[in-house]
């Protein structure tokens, strides 16, 4: 055993202060001397910090972070460093099962796909292909979501397909659609090197992305450190470094982002003349933001009036400005228009396109962007509108197939709405890759009785029994990273590709295998009879070339990428093409954005009621490439404490874990680092409730209850914070997931569903 | 003057619009966006209905009643199964273009009255008239293949 450092102890490591060039650090952790390395990126969070496996006879013995890489230069976070020792679980799924007289037992892969496909194909026939349903994830590599996106899209021609990132991403995507016209962050990690400033609001980056964090804290510890603005209802990890930590009370983000654009126009702290040359909509915004005044803002937020004049004063006044945004606005009240107050901070300031700025509308999960960019969620493939004929035209032209065998009569159907239509029977069929829905979706009470509908047909894909798995007729065994070759973009828009290093365990197979064969045996087929995906995809390096294509004139234009290119050095940002052939740093330099009409991805909603434009409304506003800056007043969240559900109950992450701990519970460290789950409240509310640190308290929605050890402080009083990531596959004596006591309801615009509020009751309930 | 009649439809159909926003919301509770969204679409007819009497007050001395038969048969039947929220939206969207036609009546008559007040009134009111409408055919299109071709 070899580690270069406690990362379970010491979580980011030793500091080296820096301005201007990150310093290399590589972080490095083998069990045993490996035989060789073989290229990959870190799948257990958004960042794709590069990284190399390592083998030995034919397992996986450790990792270290690729020093070349313009992500991490090197390093890891505890999640990398650990989290790989799951693939050698004794726990993985090896063989298909198929549920017989209501149990699963094993059966072979052709018994499997016949089943699928026999059941496909009869309710194709009988109720069309809108009776089948992809629910998928933000796990897989880009080749795989391309697979499935031209299987769901064109070869059956349903709707249904999302995936879980609806639950975490959805509305990164959404804001920056509706400010810049389409998907992709404007900036690059290393704008983070030489800024002057950093806002954090709801997304605590300490815990999330903990090099990313390193990063920050290198800068913090190095000359001239950037000053730090977090907006965040806990005092984190992230919190407790900052110049200005504004605490707002639940459900308040539009108001305080109002409050603070509001004293930046106020004091004449923007730039007039970008906003007149680059941007539409600023008198609207500026009338909508005029009425928050800091006393307004305090006494609906709590924020003290100084504080958010301190922030602002920051954040009108740095020459340069990193601005990041997670769950604490994503899956929270408002979400989308507190998500695009962000952007309008960064272009009322013209604080974006050239180095030291840049805005992330962050993500979760590693592989989310290409759930995004490959047409495996609510998007089409290459960031195309589904309101546009001519987008419609292109991928029908790509795939060659008539147009309208491409569903694009609304909007693909988002996760919330499709497991909707399972619950009322109208998906038959529901087809679930790379996800735990059956403890990450909100009000677990109705999402479980869904699958064990007798009308719904599940099939699951997956790496480990989980609590889906339980509940499904048919279980797929996937091969996961480091068995299996393909690409994945980080939330910088940086592709990596990351090389098979081992076989996957008995008969496992990858996604991308999985769906290629389900093509095949469906028998899809283009419109001059040729096989729809298996004439030409043998490989995933196939796919990926297919891919490029796909890309080609898109925002996020992958052509000057190839395998080879990929192999050897660091990641690179798309665009990658003829013209940026190294990638390119900053989108719209220029100050041109993807909003004009041919070019956009989306024609836009209503952002208060989500109302979808068409490109006939589009025309009559067409900012022919200018940014929108819009906004909208604030609207309270939908349940609020009372009487007899006094209390906030706020969801959020813990640094050792990841999702529903499918991985990172199988692995010895990290598991023991963050055994179980908890109930956070502050010492007033515990002082009031007669609770102390350890005692177990019964925690009380109106959709139902668990119960939690108490960890007191560090937290506002009247909310309390439960932990995601704990659910049942490996301790089912209490109920502990915090998703039993969650509301199902979504923001209109992203529809991404509000996990970040509800009202509950407590007590303790031991003595 | 005949404008006080079309006040008295005006109002008339922004209550039943609010109504039946809030009877959409509660029959439809397990769809959450339906719920959600029709009560706070509802709170804008309310408030619509609101400023509406403040003209009806001005143009006349005694309000014009017109009977809620519009209403009456656009809800009549107690529909239930999946085709029952389609239809419920359609409905909606129905009473939407009555209230924007009201609207665009009276505007004409604002215009050659020159009553600034009220040609404010309908550049607020009509411009969330247009955008329930919106939603509702979003909501109906999204709706409409899944219920017409797959659901029982």
């Amino acid at each position: 055993m070899k580690e270069t450092r406690d990362s379970i102890q010491d979580i980011w490591g030793q500091r080296t202060g820096y301005e201007g060039d990150w310093p290399v650090r590589v972080d490095e952790r083998i069990e045993e001397e490996p035989d060789h390395w073989v290229q990959s990126a870190c799948v257990l969070c958004s960042n794709g910090c590069g990284m190399d496996i390592g083998v030995k006879d034919g397992r996986i013995v450790g990792v270290r972070g690729r020093a070349v890489d313009s992500v991490n230069h090197g390093r890891l976070g505890p999640k990398g460093l650990h989290g790989w020792v799951a693939n050698n679980s004794q726990d993985r799924l090896t063989r298909p099962l198929i549920r017989r007289n209501g149990k699963l037992e094993e059966a072979s892969w052709n018994e499997a796909m016949d089943l699928i496909v026999q059941k496909s194909k009869e309710l194709v026939e009988k109720h069309t292909a809108s009776s089948i349903g992809f629910y998928t994830s933000g796990q897989l590599f880009l080749e795989e979501y391309y697979a499935l996106g031209i299987v769901g899209k064109a070869g059956l021609g349903t709707p249904h397909m999302d995936g879980n990132t609806r639950l975490c991403t959805a509305t990164a995507a959404a804001a920056l659609k509706v400010s810049f016209g389409s998907d992709g962050q404007p900036g690059s990690y290393s704008d983070l090197d030489t800024t002057e400033a950093i806002l954090h609001v709801g997304h605590n980056i300490a815990s999330q992305q903990t090099v990313l964090w390193m990063r920050v804290l290198d800068r913090l510890a190095g000359p001239n450190p950037p000053k730090l603005v977090v907006i965040d209802p806990r005092a984190t990890y992230t919190a407790e470094k900052a110049t200005v930590h504004l605490a707002p009370r639940v459900g308040t983000n539009v108001p305080v982002m109002n409050g603070i654009l509001n004293l930046i126009i106020q004091a004449g702290q923007i730039n007039q003349e970008y906003i007149e040359a680059h941007t539409v909509g600023f008198e609207e915004l500026k009338q909508i933001v005029a009425k928050w005044t800091p006393e307004r803002v305090e006494h609906l937020s709590g924020v003290p009036a100084a504080k958010l004049r301190e922030a602002a004063h920051i954040l009108g006044t740095c020459k340069t400005l990193v601005s990041t945004a997670l769950q604490g606005v994503y899956q929270s009240m408002q979400a989308t228009a507190a998500a695009v107050q962000v952007n309008n901070l960064h272009l009322l300031r013209g604080l974006l396109g050239h180095p030291g700025s840049g805005i992330y509308q962050m993500n979760g999960q590693p592989t989310a962007q290409n759930t995004r960019e490959c047409g495996a969620d609510g998007d089409l493939p290459g960031f195309r509108n589904w309101g546009n004929e001519d987008h419609i035209k292109e991928l029908a032209a790509l795939w060659n197939l008539h147009p309208d065998q491409i569903p694009h009569w609304a909007p693909p159907t988002h996760a919330m709405q499709i497991w909707r239509y399972c619950e009322q029977g109208s998906i038959k069929l529901l087809w679930i890759s790379g996800t735990n829905p059956l403890v990450s979706l909100p009000d677990l009470d109705r999402a479980r009785k869904i699958p064990a509908k007798e009308d719904l047909f599940v099939i699951v894909q997956d790496a480990f029994p989980t609590e889906t798995t339980a509940l499904a007729d048919v279980v797929l065994p996937a091969a996961i990273w480091g068995e299996k070759t393909g690409c994945f973009t980080n939330v910088g828009r940086t592709v990596h590709i990351s090389h098979k290093a081992i076989d996957p365990p008995g008969e496992a197979r990858s996604d991308f295998d999985i769906f290629v064969d389900y093509s095949r045996r469906m028998d899809f087929r283009d419109q001059d009879g040729n096989s729809l995906l298996t004439s030409t995809w043998q490989t995933t390096e196939d796919a990926f070339n297919a891919w490029r294509e796909c890309t080609r004139g898109r925002p996020c234009d992958y052509t000057g990428l190839s395998y080879a290119k990929l192999t050897g050095g660091s990641g690179i940002q798309w665009p990658c093409n003829e013209q940026y052939p190294d990638g390119k740093k900053h989108l719209y330099e220029d100050g041109v954005f993807n909003t004009n009409i041919d070019y956009c991805e989306t024609y836009g909603h209503d952002l208060e009621t989500g109302a979808a434009r068409n490109q006939d409304d589009y025309k009559l506003i067409d900012p022919k490439g200018k940014a929108f800056l819009k906004g909208i007043d604030y609207e309270p969240p939908h349940e609020v404490p009372d009487k007899q559900y006094p209390l906030w109950l706020t969801t959020g992450r813990v640094v050792f874990h990841f999702h529903t701990r499918t991985k990172t519970g199988r692995s010895k460290a990290l598991q023991e680092a963050a055994p179980d789950s908890y109930v956070q409240l502050s010492t007033e509310d515990a002082a009031c409730y007669g609770i102390a640190d350890g005692d177990m308290v019964e925690v009380v929605s109106r959709r139902g209850k668990v119960l939690e050890p108490a960890r007191v402080g560090d937290i506002e009083p009247g909310l309390i914070f439960i932990p995601f990531h704990y659910g049942y596959w490996d301790k089912a004596d209490r109920p502990r997931a915090v998703n039993e006591l969650t509301l199902t309801e979504w923001d209109p615009v992203s529809k991404q569903p509000h996990y970040k509020y509800a009202a509950v009751h407590i007590r303790k309930v031991n003595a | 003057m005949q404008l006080p009649h079309y006040l008295g439809l005006l109002e008339n159909s922004e209550k039943q619009l609010m109504e039946a926003f809030e009877y959409v919301a509660d029959k439809h509770k397990d769809e959450p966006d339906i719920e959600q969204m029709c009560q706070k679409l509802s709170a804008w007819s309310r408030e619509h209905h609101g400023r509406t009497q403040a003209f009806v007050a001005k143009y006349s001395e005694e309000k014009e009643d017109e009977p809620d038969k519009l209403k009456r048969e656009l809800f009549a039947k107690k529909r239930k199964g999946s085709l029952a929220l389609l239809r419920d939206l359609h409905d909606l969207w129905l009473l939407t273009q009555e209230v924007h036609l009201c609207w665009v009546v009276i505007r004409q008559a604002a215009l050659g009255l020159r009553d600034e007040d009220l040609k404010a009134c309908y550049e607020f009111c009509n411009a969330r008239t247009q955008r329930q409408a919106d939603w509702l055919l979003s909501r109906i299109k999204q709706a409409a293949p899944q219920t017409l071709l797959v659901a029982e």
